[in-house]
Formats: structure tokens, sequence, C-alpha cells
């Protein structure tokens, strides 16, 4: 016979244990610890840490093993984490001309004062499987890398060789607080600061379709990476105590900025603007993709035409940007939702037994003509 | 008599380009004006600047209302204007579906503006929908279908409906037979006739069709660059148009 | 978990969306937007009322929470399990002992008094949003009541279906002002939308609180000749006999046969406990 039960903290505890089997695995195989995940997982773990906006490689790397590898849901953890530190204080805006510069490459250059430098990239890999990485040695036979020394001198950015000519949009100098997403509520317009942030800490996924769209013809923008570059650049702080600002760590950050066309406005003459791009990590893909994205957002500011395009409306792309309200909001439709359902199912039956009604009384009154 | 509206010096710039600029006119309860020019001479500029679809750079749109007599438009309360909007002015659109909401039925749409200004009896707002689909010579059977199931002419018949249910004071009209048929607009410059003549409707037209005004409009102004060139009786303006651009314009149509 | 504040929440957040709340208390069935944190339950998922609540606990409150009227399903285990780690509050099942009521898509069957506060979880704060989906828009309608497109929502259900097709997250007008979203309870529950004790709305992802406060009238929108009305399953209840009480209905076995017991498992307890019995009360016992 029935019983009354809807569910309960038993079923809970137990579904929790199982789950914390499963992310075990085999107990035959070693477990993985956090350090091999920091450091041979390490595009996960910046993403983990771009999208949780945190920059933590070895909380990223927990994050990514108690997810049992699902970067969403690590993200979550890094976010929920985030949410509990309290704030001691904001750094000054970092500096990334002076970035130490593992790769920087630009595609409307053929050469510049820093040079181009390759870095560590997947881009002239040849896709195959390399199945000398399933023999598993504790030393891998790793080819011999030649590395120069690093510049010690700051490497300019190459948009900059367009400033002289005023053939780029000038970018004003601004010391105004930007807003801060994670402590004020989003309204639209949003600013390009607060937009910035959204895009930075969104889907990668997200960021990315939106991107191919304007590339596809959904606002082009005709975008060119005028450069990218991926390093590690200090970050400072002003020290109340001591009025100054001392430098408290370095980062990692991937830095990408477009040139793109403009065919000018009533009040402006043809130049090029820009879009831009940056993200904690190595992750190039995603802040190419934030760079279009930026780029076909300043539409209005720019005196462009809106032509309707997803990736140009700010409220769109802004409000469905985060994996984490997505991911949310997308799977709360498994829990339960009886009640509900329940009055649907009610309303249901009683228009259709209407509806029978009037067909029986119409019938009835065919029949008596 | 104090007339309905009064514009006076009303001019909207895009940029460095004049929309229209030094128009001033007065507009009496039960006159028809038409506004005729080529497209590009600022008559749909005018008449969104009136209606508070565009803002204005100088210039005021006074209308004379029910509670506080005459009061500038442009510079009353964004809510007070969009009251005056579903209210006692109306807005007919030349593409119905500017002006319709297709994914609703024809009965929703029309009752729409009744339930914006507080009618909250059913049977009362399908009654008048039906009423008025009757007016507008279309079946009462099409009540719960969308527009997007109806001719042009049908579509365009509706949003007048929609717009003349509550009974506004004074309609703005931007090309209402623009993209029609010929045989379908007579028909519904004919109705159009009818229920202005029936209901005392104060409008303004925006037209390029000299047939429209000679059949609707009492008084006309003709327009060219932003500016008003011509402005009298509608029979005066055409049959002995006094401004080269007017004879040009007269001239270059068929005689009706 | 003692390196967490009480209640999860530091005291800046909380202090952040208390003046959220106050604002919302002010005006009434106004949506307030507020900084929401991400919590360590997904979005969705009683975000919104979790803050709502966190930041309105003090150490001597009480707690009930309930999903679907229910104090068992899995996701009030959760929300209570929580707040008993984070703030160790004492909580209950039983309606009249809590001092704050976080609920999911019902408001409970008995009625509730001066000195309590039920926090509702909400998705989707806007009622608005299904007809426009531009906040800039809907903001724009409610700071101008232009509501005459929600009737066009009802009028289209009538002449569709004859009637009201809306059975659950009905529209509400609060204090004649505001059109508000009741969060997703049953059209049932509306009327009891006018009580005693304080209501407060959160929506985690949508950023957005409001509240409606004590003997505030909150009427459902509807016509003078389709009035509304609050329907549930035509049967009393299968084990309390309850003739006043919204009701599950469940299905027992491949036959398809069934039996309605109250959505509010606390009323029903209390009811049985009283000695009520419905139809299948023995054999359930």
């Amino acid at each position: 016979m029935y019983v009354a039960v809807k569910g309960g903290e038993r079923a809970i505890d137990n579904a929790h244990a199982w789950l914390a089997e499963e992310r075990r695995g085999d107990t035959s195989i070693a477990e993985l610890s956090l350090a091999q995940i920091r450091e041979q997982l390490g595009l996960a773990v910046n993403r983990v840490m771009a999208e949780g906006s945190l920059y933590d490689p070895d909380l990223a790397a927990l994050a990514i093993k108690q997810a049992r590898g699902d970067l969403i849901e690590a993200i979550f953890l890094i976010r929920a984490y985030r949410t509990t530190l309290p704030r001691f204080g904001a750094s000054d805006p970092v500096d990334t001309g002076r970035m130490s510069c593992d790769r920087r490459i630009s595609a409307t250059f053929k050469d510049a004062p820093g040079g181009q430098v390759l870095g560590p990239t997947f881009d002239y890999t040849h896709r195959l499987l390399d199945f000398k990485l399933a023999a598993e040695s504790d030393r891998e036979d790793l080819p011999e890398t030649q590395t120069a020394e690093p510049r010690s001198e700051d490497t300019p950015h190459i948009l900059s060789f367009l400033d002289g000519e005023n053939i780029i949009e000038q970018e004003p100098r601004t010391d105004a607080e930007p807003g801060d997403l994670t402590r004020e509520p989003m309204s639209f317009p949003a600013g390009r600061a607060v937009r910035l942030q959204s895009l930075t800490r969104g889907d990668e996924g997200f960021i990315l379709g939106m991107a191919y769209s304007t590339q596809r013809g959904y606002a082009r923008n005709h975008a060119f990476v005028g450069e990218l570059r991926i390093g590690s650049v200090p970050v400072e702080m002003e020290i109340p105590e001591l009025g100054f600002a001392i430098e408290i760590g370095e980062i990692e950050l991937t830095e990408c900025e477009t040139v793109n066309q403009f065919k000018g406005s009533k009040t402006v003459p043809p130049q090029f603007t820009r879009g831009y791009g940056l993200v904690f990590g190595q992750s190039e893909r995603k802040s190419i993709a934030m760079a279009l994205v930026d780029r076909a957002l300043r539409w209005e500011e720019l005196g462009e035409d809106n032509l309707g395009a997803p990736a140009q409306d700010e409220e769109f792309v802004l409000s469905h940007a985060d994996n984490i309200q997505a991911t949310g909001f997308l799977e709360h439709i498994k829990l339960p939702h009886y009640v509900d359902f329940q009055s649907e199912l009610e309303l249901v039956r009683k228009l259709r037994r209407e509806a029978a009604e009037l067909a029986e009384q119409m019938a009835a009154r065919e029949a008596a003509q | 008599m104090t007339p309905l509206l009064q514009v006076k010096n009303l001019a909207k710039m895009y940029g460095a380009r004049i929309g229209c600029t030094d128009v001033s006119f007065d507009l009496y309860p039960g006159e028809v004006m038409g506004i005729v020019g080529e497209s590009g001479s600022g008559k749909s500029t005018l008449l969104n600047s009136m209606a508070g679809h565009l803002t204005p750079d100088r210039g005021e749109v006074i209308f004379d209302t029910r509670a506080d007599g005459p009061v500038d438009t442009v510079t009353m309360s964004e809510p007070a204007r969009r009251m005056l909007g579903r209210t006692d002015w109306a807005f007919v659109h030349q593409h119905a579906r500017d002006g319709l909401r297709m994914s609703v039925s024809a009965g929703g749409n029309i009752g729409e503006r009744l339930m914006a200004v507080g009618d909250r009896n059913y049977g009362n707002i399908r009654a008048r929908a039906a009423d008025w689909l009757g007016r507008v010579e279309i079946a009462e059977s099409r009540i719960d279908d969308r527009p997007s199931a109806f001719s042009g002419g049908m579509q365009q018949r509706l949003q007048i409906a929609r717009n003349l249910v509550t009974g506004p004071r004074l309609v703005f009209m931007d090309e209402p037979t623009g993209g029609l048929d010929v045989s379908v607009q007579a028909r519904l410059l004919d109705l159009l006739r009818n229920l202005v003549r029936e209901m005392g409707l104060s409008a303004i037209i925006v037209t390029h069709d000299l047939a429209v005004v000679r059949l609707l409009a009492d008084r006309l102004m003709v327009m060219k660059d932003g500016r008003v060139v011509e402005t009298g009786l509608t029979d005066q303006v055409l049959d002995d148009p006094q401004h080269a651009y007017t004879q040009l314009l007269v001239s270059s149509v068929l005689q009706v | 978990m003692s390196d967490y504040n009480f209640a999860y929440l530091d005291e800046q957040t909380k202090r952040m969306i208390r003046r959220a709340i106050l604002k919302g208390l002010a005006v009434p069935g106004y949506q307030v937007p507020f900084a929401s944190r991400e919590m360590p339950m997904p979005y969705g998922w009683g975000t919104g009322g979790v803050q709502v609540s966190a930041a309105t606990l003090t150490p001597e409150d009480t707690l009930k929470v309930i999903d679907q009227g229910a104090d068992d399903t899995t996701n009030a285990v959760s929300i209570r399990k929580f707040f008993e780690n984070t703030a160790g509050v004492a909580t209950t099942e039983e309606t009249e002992k809590a001092s704050v009521i976080q609920t999911r898509h019902r408001i409970p069957e008995a009625e509730l008094s001066e000195d309590q506060i039920l926090v509702y979880q909400v998705p989707i704060p806007e009622p608005l949003r299904f007809l426009e989906p531009r906040e800039t828009e809907t903001r724009k309608m409610h700071a101008l009541q232009e509501y005459g497109l929600m009737h066009v929502k009802l009028y289209e259900d009538i002449s569709q279906h004859g009637a009201i097709a809306t059975s659950y997250a009905y529209p509400v007008k609060v204090a004649g002002r505001y059109v508000t979203d009741p969060s997703p309870i049953p059209k049932f529950d509306n009327p009891k939308m006018n009580m005693a004790a304080i209501q407060l709305f959160g929506a985690g992802r949508e950023q957005r609180i409001y509240a409606v406060p004590p003997y505030t009238e909150v009427v459902s929108l509807d016509f003078e000749d389709f009035p509304f009305e609050a329907s549930k399953a035509d049967h009393p209840c299968d084990l309390c006999a309850a003739e006043d009480s919204y009701l599950d209905e469940v299905i027992l076995d491949d036959a398809g046969n069934r039996m309605f017991v109250c959505s509010d498992t606390d009323y029903c307890r209390s009811r049985r406990d009283a000695g009520h019995m419905g139809r299948l009360s023995e054999e359930a016992a």
C-alpha cells in the first residue's frame, strides 16, 4: 500500500555516498593529486579560474577533482567559495604592457618591436593522437626546447603603433571606478566595463558561439587579431598604511586586441576600432571570442546600425553568458513541480470536459433539427 | 472655438540635416488635415514628431485635453503622453504589422485599448470588438482569428478598428492606403471617409497620394525639403496650386 | 562549518539584502534589484529564497522549509540542512511553531500569524516576462502602469479556452499598484496572500527581491464576468478527509488507480493526529 513519502534525508545521504564512490572510481588505480591536475590539466585549471573569477590554481584543481572533471560544476564550486571570501581591497589596474610574454603574435604586422613569439601553442600541431602518451612512464622523453631568455624590457602593444597615425580610435583614459558585476545587480545599458567583466567570466562556449555568429554575418565586424599575448603580469596593490603600491603576486593572463574596420559616421572619419579580450590564464580562444563580442556590442557608441543580430544585443548576450546561472536554471526543471503540474492537469481536464459538453450539445441540437 | 491641436514652430533635425522645420498650424475639431509631399519631404518626420514618436528639437504641439484644456504634449510627462496615446489619440501605421499584435486574435487586438484604460468586463470587451469588426467590414466570425490569417486590406481595417475603439478625438495616419491594391484602397478610403464623418473625427493624414487627400482632407499642407511650401483648402490647392512644387506635384498625377 | 559566518552570508551582504527587503516592503510588489551572491546551491534551486532567509534569520528563530508543500521533499531537506549547518537555528515541520518559513510553490494551509515570515523562492519574478522579454521594456511598463497587455493575455485565454488558462504563477496586483508574480504557487493559494504574516520573495538568478507587507491587498487579475477562481482537485484528502486543502494526485498502481492527498504534509499529519480519517487512512496506516 502506498505511503505518502516524497523523498528524504536518507535518499540524499545515500546519493552523496554513491557520488563520492563514483568520483573515486576503481580504487586499484592511483588517486589523482591536485598537483597532477594543476600541472598536467593546466588549460582546464585556467578555464575554471577564468569563469570562476578566482585566480587560484590549487583551488581550481581541487574543484576539478571534486567535480569529476565537469568543468561547469567545478566553476560553480569556485564561485560558491569565492562569495564567502572577505574582500581586503582592489588591486591597481594591471599593466599588460609590462607582461613577460610566453606568447605574443600579431596578425596585422609581420614584425614589430618585441617580435612574434609563438610560445606553447597547439596552432601548428597536427591533430593526431599521440599514442606515445598512452604508454605510461615516469619520465617521458621530452623533446628539447631551446628557449631564449625572456625579454627584460616591456613589450609595447602593437596597436599603440597605430595610435601615432590617428588611424585607430583613441581609448580615452579614465580613472572612473568601474562597476562591479559581483557587487551590484546588472542593469541595462550595462556600460563597457561591466560588459567586459561579464564576458570574461562568461561561458567559453557561449562567447565562442556569439563571436562565431558575427564572423558568419550576424553583425559582421571584420576583425583582425592586432595582438594576442599570453604571459605573467605583476599585481600591485595600494596599501593604505604604507601609502604606496607593492607587488603582491603575479598572474597569468591572455590578452587579445582586435583591429576592426569602421567606415566612419557623420561626425567621425573612417578609422579602425578596437575589440578587447582579457582572460585569466592561457585562454586564447576565449579572449579572441571576447574581443569580437565586445566589438559587436559597441555598435551604439560607434554610431553603427543595429542590425538586429544577437551579438549586438547587450541584454541578450549579458543575460545569457553566465553558465552558472544558466545551468542552475536549466537543471532546476528536474526538481519536483507536482503542485504546478497538478493544477495544469486539473485545468486541462476541466477544459476538455467543457469542450466535450459543448460538442454534445451541438450534436443534440443538430439531431433535433 | 479652441483649436484641438496647435502646432507652433515645430522642428526636428537629424544631425545637420533638416527633418522638418518651421511648421505651424491649427487643427479644429472635426477637421481633417492632409499633408502631402514626395518621400524625404519630411511629412512622416512631422507626423511622428507631433504624435510623440520622435522628440522634436524645437516647437510646441498643444493639444486641447479633456481635463486640463490646452497642454504642450512635447513637455508633458511621459506617462501622461502615453496615456493620451491610448485614449484621445490614435495612430494608424502604413504597415499594419507595425500597428497590430500579430500573435493576438482580432478581438484581442481591438480589446487591448479598452483593457488598457480599465475595462474589465470580458463580455463587454468582446461585444465592442465584434461591433467594430462589423464597422470595418470584417465578418464577426473572424473575431478569434489572428491577423496573420488576414489579407492586407483586412489587416489595415483591423488596425483602424483597434485604434478607433476608444473613441479618440485625434487620429494620426501615416500612408493608410500605401502598399494596398487599388481596388482595396478605394474600399478603405470609402470606409475611412464614412467613419470620419460619422464620428466627427479630427485627423492628420500623411500621404503621397493626392487622391487620398482629395477624398478625405478638408485642408492641405504641401511639404518640400522639410518645410511647408503651400497650405489651404484641399480643393483650392489642388485645383489652383500656387507654388511651383505643388503645380509639379498636381500635374504629375492623373486627374481625379 | 564554523568557518562560515552565521547563516553563511557575511554581514555586509546581509545588510545589503536587508536594505532590499525593506525597500520591497516600502513599495509593495515592486521588484527591487539586489546584488545576488553565488550560493552553494544552483541558481533556480532557491538561491533567492535562501539569501532572503539568511538575511532574515536570527539565532532565536525557528525555521521550516517546504517544497511542494512538503517538509520531506529532497530540496526542502537540503535547504533545511544547509541552515542547520550554517546557522544552527532550530527547525520544525510544524507550521505554527516556525517563525520563518521558506517555501517553494506553496503557501501552508494553516493561517499564518503576525509574528511569522514567509519566504518564497522565485524563478522568474517578472510577471510580464513572457509577454515582453526585455527587462528595459518591462521596467518601463511597471513604471507607467501599462498593464493592458496582461489583460490581453487573459482575454486570449478566455476566447480560446473559455476560461483563464493560467493555473499557477497566476498574476496578482499588490496594493492596487504593481502587477506581481506570486511565484509558481497554484492559483488555489492566491487568496491566502492576503495574510497577517510578512511575505518576502527572493529571485537569486534574476537578482530581484520583492515583498508584500502584512494585511496588504493582493488581488488576482480577472474579468468581472470571468472572476478569478481558486480551484483544486474536487476530492477530499484520502488520508485526512480535508476538503479545504490543495491535493496531490498519486498514481497507485498499473491499473491507474489514484489517491488524492494533502500537498501540505504538516497539515495532513496534524489532522490525522486529531483523529480525522480519509477513504484510505486505515490501509495507509
